[in-house]
């Protein structure tokens, strides 16, 4: 248990408050170097999860945004054509053979290294945040499977790139879409949950230590009876965060000081109009009260 | 757990190496896909000496052995009933899992009889023959197999039916993957695929002279279901609710109706993640009807309402109805009349029409047909799979 409490303690130092669970988990993973999948909703820490784990190692992070339509170009690899073609026009008077003149175009020199290749060729294992990997069409997800079960990328004109070191690789889904049981099976599982009042406590105080003990407390029992609304977008601990900046911007030292100007401070917890229309001026006087 | 843990003796470790095995053996039976893999880092892990800890432990394989949110949810259960009995100590604990021994015949019943290690050793390796048989995800595949010709309204036994809305709801996601194909190098269109032309360029000594182009890729199409809640439809209604659901998840802008006497937009009910929660504000959006379809009136009330606003030349309508109308023919055809207009294609799904000796003879299917785009079956999943070419062609 030694060894967990002091990881534990790490990521703590690096203003991450994670449960002893999911303490555990990143520890086994750096064990297993297998990929870790981070699944829950929006809001709830997962992105921030890979940068603590840069920060703890001491290791940079690349990050691959995941989107519809995201290609194999733009996340391996991709030529610099402008040098090519200047390289070429250098070459015309040349008189190295048509072959050599083609391998030296396609060579290292002209290679732009996105995320994924940047990951396997460095000297020190990075942390690789896969984010959204469920906003990836199902071809890309095929790929990336390669990827991450061997740990080499082949290019054409290049031949295979075999990985120097394996990155601790973090994917991160919204579950907007079903991954394929494959990848699932590839990566360790962590489910991501909105943290307790307790947690979601510590978490405000460890970022924001400049904040009253008083209006965290309030803050943070305000938002969890927010989330257990019937909102169509959630509040996350992200969320939080910037409330409690704002409110901090604002100079209140608590809730029920200010109720007009709290509601117009909402707009950090409150994302859709129709979540707007649903806590008025009643229903927000009401958590302010529920919330001390 | 917590006396073993104090004394690191040797020999016990091995043995619960054999528990363990016996506990993936029995996730397996609990529908965990676990491979050989897995077997190989469960026992990693174990030589990290995190066995010994119970929290660890759990922690783990929790992590280890699960690969999506309903895993998760289900763990704790699984291992509790696995390692701990209800007076505290471990134990295999075979009869708490009931599933188990329903699946495996008299397997768990052995397992719990007999404590002794070498049988539990033998059953750790019959797990390894199994599973190399049944091959990890290989479960899934075969039940899409076996339902995909199975006609809706044979499916009369609750999990079935969640199985297919299940089916269903994916299938419609999947659907927008492959309909929109991203941007492909072609010879014209309307941006320069930098790379191939740098290759064609090689043969020309770097000059560009023949260009290569990215063509857009195809927008998706804008998908609006109008369904048929009557009570003839019944039986599909709520796999058809489903089919929306993916639809509208999948498709941006799409949006969903459904009608029988009135015509009620239920595109926000069914955004409702929860599908429980979906099926609450359905029924009271359409609480006290009563009385046969309309299809004509529920028509001219969507062109009426909603017609200006969503329908638009991307628009495909998709009609998913039996065409039993009380309504006039009439009436029926000058609204689609009218929708054909501004819509780019309207679509006509016939959960009947896949069963024998249907003919769409109904008043008001014959009046509907001259004027459809196409005209398709919707009684099992295989037909709904079909649709998407014929969809792409539209």
């Amino acid at each position: 248990m030694k060894e967990l409490t002091v990881f534990q303690a790490r990521l703590a130092e690096a203003d991450y408050v994670a449960d002893k669970d999911l303490a555990a988990t990143l520890l086994l993973q750096t064990k297993l170097h297998r990929p870790l999948l981070l699944e829950g909703d929006a809001g709830v820490g997962k992105t921030e999860i890979a940068k603590t784990l840069a920060k703890i190692f001491g290791c940079p992070l690349i990050r691959l945004q995941c989107y519809e339509g995201l290609d194999v170009n733009s996340a391996v690899y991709e030529w610099n054509y402008q040098h090519q073609l200047l390289a070429i026009k250098m070459q015309e008077s040349a008189s190295d053979s048509q072959a050599s003149k083609e391998q030296d175009i396609f060579s290292e020199k002209y290679l732009l290294k996105r995320p994924l290749l940047q990951a396997i060729t460095m000297d020190k294992s990075p942390v690789l945040l896969i984010d959204e990997i469920d906003r990836a069409d199902e071809e890309f997800e095929a790929f990336l499977l390669e990827v991450l079960s061997d740990f080499q990328i082949t290019i054409p004109e290049l031949g295979t790139i075999k990985a120097i070191t394996k990155p601790h690789v973090i994917l991160t889904s919204n579950a907007t879409r079903e991954l394929s049981d494959a990848l699932r099976r590839r990566c360790l599982y962590h489910y991501v949950d909105y943290p307790s009042f307790d947690k979601e406590l510590r978490i405000i105080t460890t970022r924001m230590p400049e904040v009253s003990q008083r209006l965290a407390g309030q803050v943070v029992e305000y938002v969890q009876s927010l989330r257990k609304m019937d909102l169509r977008k959630i509040p996350g601990v992200s969320e939080t965060l910037d409330w409690t900046a704002a409110l901090l911007k604002l100079n209140l030292s608590s809730l029920d000081k200010d109720p007009e100007l709290i509601m117009n401070t909402l707009m950090c917890l409150l994302k859709t109009k129709e979540d707007h229309d649903l806590i008025t001026r009643d229903v927000s006087d009401r958590l302010i009260a529920r919330s001390g | 757990m917590a006396n073993l843990s104090q004394q690191e003796d040797f020999e016990l470790a091995d043995t619960l190496l054999d528990h363990l095995l016996g506990f993936l053996h029995h996730m397996r039976s609990n529908g965990f896909h676990l491979g050989i893999q897995e077997e190989l880092d469960v026992m990693k892990m174990a030589e990290s000496g995190i066995l010994l800890q119970q929290k660890r432990l759990r922690w783990g394989l929790r992590a280890l052995l699960c690969s999506c949110a309903d895993d998760w949810r289900r763990f704790d259960e699984l291992f509790d009933a696995f390692w701990i009995t209800p007076n505290g100590t471990r134990e295999q604990a075979s009869s708490y899992s009931k599933q188990m021994e329903s699946e495996k015949g008299l397997d768990g019943g052995q397992q719990g009889g007999g404590g002794d290690e070498a049988i539990e050793a033998d059953h750790a390796e019959e797990g390894d023959d199994n599973d190399a048989g049944e091959g990890g995800s290989k479960g899934g595949a075969s039940v899409q197999q076996v339902t995909a010709k199975t006609d809706f309204r044979q499916l009369s036994d609750d999990s079935k039916m969640r199985e297919m809305e299940l089916l269903v709801e994916r299938m419609a996601k999947k659907m927008r993957r492959r309909m929109t194909r991203r941007q492909r190098v072609q010879r014209q269109g309307n941006r320069i695929n930098l790379r191939q032309t740098i290759r064609n360029s090689l043969r020309y000594g770097g000059t560009p002279l023949e260009l290569a182009f990215m063509k857009r890729k195809k927008q998706a199409p804008r998908l609006i279901l109008l369904l048929d809640v009557s009570r003839s439809m019944s039986l599909y209604s709520f796999l058809f609710l489903r089919f929306a659901r993916g639809i509208i998840e999948a498709f941006k802008d799409s949006d969903a109706f459904v009608y029988h006497t009135r015509l009620v937009h239920v595109t926000d009910a069914l955004r409702e993640r929860d599908m429980t929660k979906a099926k609450e504000k359905l029924a009271l959006m359409s609480s006290g009807w009563s009385g046969g379809t309309r299809i004509g009136e529920c028509l001219q009330m969507f062109n009426h309402e909603y017609g200006r606003r969503i329908v638009n030349s991307r628009s495909i309508v998709m009609i998913i109805s039996d065409g039993y109308d009380t309504g006039e023919p009439k009436q029926l055809t000058e609204q689609l009349q009218q929708l054909k207009q501004r819509a780019r294609k309207i679509v006509w799904l016939n959960p009947l029409l896949g069963r024998d000796g249907y003919e769409p003879i109904a008043k008001g299917m014959q009046a509907a047909l001259p004027l459809l785009d196409l005209f398709s079956s919707a009684h099992n999943l295989e037909s709904l799979m079909k649709l998407e070419p014929e969809l792409m062609k539209l």
